[in-house]
């Protein structure tokens, strides 16, 4: 896995067009390429999840549209227009269309200001007018389901976990964007306050028309909210398709090792396969050829000489792997044969740009 | 099953704050025999954490206990301080959730490994090594002989949480008491703790008490578990029957709100809405009842007791779920 190319856009309509993004650090001990080569899409009104573990590089990636890391390479087009190549000013512009919110939603606010003025703070700097900030506060308040009476006045540090992240999405929705970069919402979150939030963020998706890039390790998470799904693994692409064929027939063995990592309540021993072995590789000097290789149990001699591309390995799902995995006859994970095998949605097979 | 080698009878943990006592831990009774694993779950201010701290003595400033904590019969609570010490790290081990902070950033890890073999073992330095290189294999670390040397900065955080692991292991104890060991760490890792956990328990026939907020993690590898909310528990029973019928509303309301990989695309969750109670003021009655959408008259009343409602299943609830129908994450209950 672990690879390049651009086999998987699907051309023009795309709201948010990534291609080979490249993004690295300069470190003491050398310069780590956090996000290497990789290109992904988001049509206008889908939800895109990335997944991956610490290091995949999906938080340097939502960063880098935002241009909030510097792009090193590679061409970012938000309706057409050339993320890479404005200027500062004309950036700060853009993000008013392009809007994130984060995991520590307490840390991610100003302790000093109160509900009122952080969720307008974007259309204040934007020169809206008193009277179109506080009528814009009421609507976001209310849109987020928090009462501006009872908000209105408190500092960050009054609000649970889960009022300072809706206060955060009340931030980002005030200056009316169209694209929604979400970086982990949920994880620092409890269950009964992370449900809220995921149902907020479907509201506000569907009654807003907005499009939104969710990014999350927790892959019971990014399996409910995303119409496609993007797999990462030390800064490259791994598999990208709907999230019933992804789940169901994963192709990349780096896919079917971290679904076999969750924890399922009804499966053998609480996992439903085998354990992946070994720890992530140091990115500052990553694997040659694809970078999941030392790990991968299918793994050869070609995965060590030669980087693999992103290759449809069925319609609509595709797999940055020499040898990608086949529609298994039985569900792999069996001993389990009660567990229903999800029927994958027939996806569309889309032109390629 | 015998006399319990981890009885817990009444356990009360307040602690002393500006705005009152916060009842960390409120009437807490529950078992682990030898052997056995004991899941304990719940969300922030459930009191998981600060029920494995009562029992292990690590009290936060200002916090009272009350009630017995028996370990093979000996009330840990009446024993002098010399002879709790010698329980612990010998016959009671613990991980915690931050390998990094529990470690001593600046001693190797063969002296944090066989520090306590020789005050508690009395063996000597040769034997210790000897002992900590089979303990550092035992517990999937390569190379165990160069670790031995490395600082904890030197190692992955699943690595520490290995190390973490054959520290705890290290005088062979009877109970380990794990609170959230995976909990910082990455998917396959923690995958990797805790078929570890799992393997080390048996192989041992160590009793632990696995404590975190993902019902998952503690759903396969348990034998039992303890579910806690603001302080109480609501539900104990054997795991795999709590996850396929929860009997508490809270039970049933949490595992519910929790996605799974077989959730339709864009399905709604359950939500609980509302938040916490006051940890110093608690709601009389059951402290879920305010939230509860099955709340019935008598539920905010007086105190209400765990009652038993099956085998070794045990919830404190006026108004249980009924059916043992199927569950969000509790799904069928077959296999192991």
């Amino acid at each position: 896995m672990a690879g390049s190319g651009v086999a998987h856009l699907r051309g023009d309509e795309a709201l948010l067009r990534v291609e080979d993004l490249v993004v690295e650090y300069r470190t003491s001990a050398g310069v780590v390429q956090a996000v290497s080569k990789v290109s992904f899409d988001v049509l206008p009104g889908e939800t895109l999840g990335i997944v991956g573990e610490s290091g995949c590089g999906k938080s340097t990636t939502g960063r880098a549209v935002l241009r909030l890391d510097t792009v090193t390479s590679g061409r970012i087009r938000f309706r057409e227009r050339a993320i890479e190549d404005l200027d500062e000013r004309e950036m700060r512009a853009l993000r008013r269309e392009m809007q994130m919110i984060f995991q520590d939603p307490v840390g991610s606010l100003n302790p000093r200001r109160p509900v009122r003025e952080l969720v307008v703070e974007g259309l204040d700097i934007a020169g809206a007018s008193r009277k179109e900030q506080e009528a814009a506060a009421g609507r976001v308040l209310a849109a987020v389901g928090l009462s501006d009476e009872r908000f209105r006045d408190l500092l960050p540090r009054r609000l649970s976990g889960g009022q300072a992240q809706r206060v955060a999405i009340a931030r980002a929705l005030a200056v009316e964007p169209q694209l929604l970069i979400c970086d982990e919402p949920v994880s620092a979150l409890d269950v009964s306050v992370q449900a809220q939030i995921l149902n907020l963020v479907e509201d506000l998706k569907r009654d807003l028309g907005l499009t939104v890039v969710f990014i999350a390790h927790d892959l019971n998470v990014v399996r409910t909210v995303s119409d496609r799904v993007l797999v990462m693994y030390l800064g490259k692409l791994c598999e990208f398709g709907t999230p019933e064929a992804v789940y169901a027939y994963p192709a990349h063995p780096y896919t079917r090792a971290l679904l076999d990592s969750v924890p399922q309540p009804d499966a053998v021993d609480g996992f439903s396969g085998p354990a992946l072995e070994g720890d992530l590789p140091s990115p500052l000097s990553p694997p040659t050829g694809c970078r999941f290789r030392t790990r991968c149990p299918r793994a050869d001699e070609l995965c060590a000489s030669e980087e693999p591309q992103v290759a449809e390995v069925r319609p609509g799902q595709f797999a940055a792997c020499h040898h990608p995995l086949p529609v298994p006859e039985v569900p792999t994970g069996s001993g389990d044969a009660a567990l229903p095998i999800p029927v994958p949605v027939p996806v569309p097979a889309r032109s390629t740009a | 099953m015998t006399e319990p080698l981890l009885l817990v009878s009444h356990l009360h943990m307040h602690i002393g704050s500006a705005r009152g006592a916060v009842r960390a831990v409120d009437d807490v009774s529950l078992a682990i025999g030898a052997g056995q694993a004991l899941g304990v779950v719940g969300e922030s201010g459930s009191g998981k954490s600060m029920l494995a701290r009562a029992i292990m003595g690590l009290l936060p400033p200002r916090a009272v206990r009350s009630g017995s904590i028996l370990f093979e019969g000996r009330d840990l609570m009446a024993l002098p301080v010399k002879q709790q010490r010698d329980l612990w790290g010998k016959r009671i081990g613990m991980v915690f959730q931050d390998p990094g902070r529990s470690l001593n950033p600046v001693v190797r890890v063969e002296r944090q490994l066989t520090e306590g073999m020789r005050r508690h073992l009395g063996v000597g330095r040769a034997e210790a090594r000897t002992r900590a290189v089979t303990l550092l294999d035992e517990v999937g670390v390569p190379d165990p002989e160069r670790r031995l040397g490395n600082y904890p900065h030197q190692m992955s955080g699943g690595m520490r949480q290995r190390v973490m692991l054959a520290i705890a292991l290290a005088c062979e104890p009877d109970l380990l008491i794990a609170d959230e060991p995976t909990t910082a760490l990455d998917v396959t890792i923690q995958r990797q703790i805790l078929d570890l956990l799992r393997r080390v328990q048996r192989s041992r026939g160590m009793a632990m008490m696995l404590i975190s907020h993902d019902l998952s993690v503690v759903a396969g590898r348990t034998d039992r578990v303890a579910v806690m909310y603001a302080g109480r528990l609501a539900e104990t029973g054997a795991t795999r029957e709590v996850f396929a019928a929860p009997r508490h509303r809270y039970t049933h309301a949490l595992l519910d709100a929790t996605p799974t990989l077989h959730q339709e695309r864009h399905a709604r969750l359950r939500v609980i809405e509302g938040s916490l109670p006051d940890p110093t003021a608690p709601p009389p009655g059951c402290r879920f009842h305010q939230r509860c959408t099955a709340a019935v008259e008598g539920c905010a009343g007086g105190p209400i007791e765990m009652e038993s409602v099956g085998v070794d299943h045990r919830i404190a609830c006026l108004n249980p779920v009924v059916t043992s129908h199927l569950v969000g994450a509790g799904g069928a209950h077959d296999g192991r």
